[in-house]
């Protein structure tokens, strides 16, 4: 797919991201926003998947190990067609699919997740069920920069560094903003490239808003052998409305009724500037 | 008397992890570095490349488990009951319960009989800590024949499943032709009237003892094996009780949220019945030999005698 295409339907996600939130009166916009160009990416270029029959035998697996910026996974599930992007106004709701976090019963979501450091571990679990089972689907997960100072997601890296999952890639969105405040200045996880280096993992650091950078660091990601690929991808939190970006405050707060007007007419002058990009 | 035939339940899972692996072709089995003495070795011998060792990371064992159950796996994963139902308790409970994935749980070295290595191994907690996720199956069983039924049982059964086993050799209790094992389904395997004692594990053995002893001072007690403990057989309890108005619970875990909680839970809904608990009394265990163990916390033969004695 063009870039062009790509970022007018990252475009589209970051509407959903907005649109879900501000209906849910609560949620996690910021990380939603700073990994929508990458939920572009997979869902309409780099996966192999089928929104008509999203339990496919041999699709590739995503698993969304920060689960609580399901806000962007979900949109670009609903985006890709797999189910309607009306419902994205039903996030949190009592009785909604959309839970809070990633479970089961959404369709196109491989694994419950929401418990930071978890999700890693299922879907080094999955890239090994498909080794065993002489699969050749690939096993991709998303963490947060925050996320890796859960022990379990280092278990993990040990756990698929040692076998040589190189089905395996793992993505850590380093917008360098969690809950509390800068991670460098609440529990320090850098230098995070050279951890993975050192669990035996392919490194890749990548600008996280760049859509030929990104689709290059899959491509070596796939021609990657013997090792699993991590790829560090540089973000900015908030990505694309203005007043969110690089705050924490957005981490986990949704847009009142004027910021949503004023979020969404900035993503409305992004479709303009692309429209006039296309021409 | 016959010498009675001895054998710790972790060998019957080891054994029944390798007899089943033909039949069961999607079994693999995790560990996380304690394959000799949760028995998973035996399998591991015969099937080197359906055994995964996860090295001493029990939370990310949980969750890789997830993962190879959704790739169409079945995993049995193993480790002490302490690090499988205590450490990994929020592994198994989001990462398995909560999406109700095919994982199954082999949790070895369960209660005091851990013996020597003290309080800090010995769990008497996983009972209560397992039953309380939703769809988790939770058995604990008596014996070898019983060990090796439920891990069947538990190849058989869609959904997450516990399975509590003991380090020491006990009794075989079960080796009879007409012995079924059902998933949920309790046992009575002493008939009685005066008294109904409600037993799981290793304390099914005990309970037999105590039950021999009631007899001779003219206590009648009906013994009920309850292997499942989640989904519990509250007919086989209740109808027991109806008889006999008094229920004791002697297990070999806290008295708090484990078998006897179960029982309390079942008969306060449906016949409220006075309930003695016999188990650990709110207190951590010590070192010492698993039989030493067992009379000092009242959980072996004499002690259940002596509470049931004082009950009735």
């Amino acid at each position: 797919m063009d870039n062009l295409e790509l970022k007018k339907h990252a475009n589209d996600v970051r509407k959903g991201i907005v649109t879900s939130t501000h209906a849910a009166k609560c949620g996690h916009p910021g990380g939603s926003l700073s990994a929508a160009d990458l939920y572009t990416f997979l869902y309409f270029e780099e996966l192999n998947i089928d929104p008509k029959n999203p339990e496919k035998e041999d699709r590739d697996r995503f698993v969304l190990s920060k689960g609580h910026t399901a806000p962007g996974l979900y949109s670009a599930l609903a985006y890709r067609g797999f189910f309607p992007v009306e419902d994205l106004k039903t996030l949190r709701h009592l009785g909604s699919y959309l839970q809070g976090h990633p479970n089961m019963h959404i369709p196109g979501v491989d694994m419950a997740s929401g418990s930071l450091g978890q999700g890693i571990s299922a879907a080094a679990g999955m890239a090994l069920g498909a080794k065993l089972g002489n699969k050749d689907f690939r096993v991709y997960t998303l963490l947060g920069d925050g996320e890796i100072e859960e022990g379990q997601v280092w278990e993990a890296a040990m756990f698929a560094g040692f076998r040589k999952l190189d089905n395996f890639c793992v993505i850590v969105d380093n917008n360098g903003l969690q809950i509390d405040g800068p991670i460098d200045q609440v529990c320090s996880p850098y230098p995070i490239d050279k951890k993975f280096e050192a669990f035996n993992f392919h490194v890749i650091n990548v600008d996280a808003h760049d859509f030929d950078a990104l689709r290059s660091a899959f491509n070596e990601a796939k021609a990657t052998k013997g090792m699993p690929t991590a790829i560090i991808m540089h973000s900015i939190k908030g990505k694309g409305v203005s007043f969110m970006e690089n705050s924490v405050d957005w981490h986990g707060k949704a847009p009142n009724d004027e910021e949503y007007a004023t979020a969404m007419a900035d993503l409305a002058k992004i479709d303009e500037e692309l429209a006039k990009e296309g021409k | 008397m016959a010498d009675v035939k001895k054998i710790a339940t972790r060998e019957s899972y080891g054994n029944a992890l390798k007899e089943l692996a033909e039949e069961f072709p999607n079994l693999v089995v995790l560990d996380a570095d304690l394959a000799a003495a949760t028995k998973t070795g035996i399998f591991k011998k015969a099937y080197p490349d359906r055994h995964i060792d996860c090295g001493i990371a029990e939370c990310n064992m949980m969750g890789v488990a997830a993962g190879l159950s959704l790739t169409g796996k079945i995993p049995f994963c193993s480790s002490f009951a302490m690090f499988a139902a205590g450490r990994a308790f929020e592994q198994v409970r989001n990462s398995i319960g909560y999406p109700h994935l095919n994982v199954k749980i082999g949790a070895t070295h369960a209660g005091i009989t851990v013996g020597e290595d003290g309080a800090s191994h010995q769990c008497n907690e996983d009972i209560a800590l397992m039953r309380t996720i939703p769809g988790m199956v939770v058995m604990c069983p008596a014996d070898d024949v019983e060990a090796k039924a439920a891990v069947r049982a538990a190849l058989e059964h869609e959904g997450p499943v516990y399975i509590r086993f003991g380090r020491a050799a006990v009794p075989v209790i079960n080796d009879r032709p007409d012995y079924k094992f059902e998933i949920g389904k309790g046992t009575v395997v002493r008939e009685g009237k005066d008294v109904t004692i409600v037993a799981t594990g290793i304390c099914v053995d005990s309970a037999l003892g105590a039950a021999e002893k009631l007899a001779a001072d003219g206590i009648s007690a009906e013994v009920i094996n309850i292997c499942t403990i989640k989904p519990l057989d509250v007919d086989i309890i209740v109808n027991s009780a109806k008889k006999t108005g008094k229920v004791v619970t002697v297990e070999e875990h806290s008295v708090i949220g484990g078998l006897g909680s179960a029982v309390c839970d079942a008969l306060s809904e449906n016949l409220p019945t006075p309930v003695k608990k016999i188990g650990m009394q709110d207190v951590f265990g010590e070192s010492g030999s698993a039989g030493e163990l067992i009379k000092k916390y009242g959980i072996d033969a004499d002690g259940v005698y002596a509470s049931v004695k004082a009950f009735v």
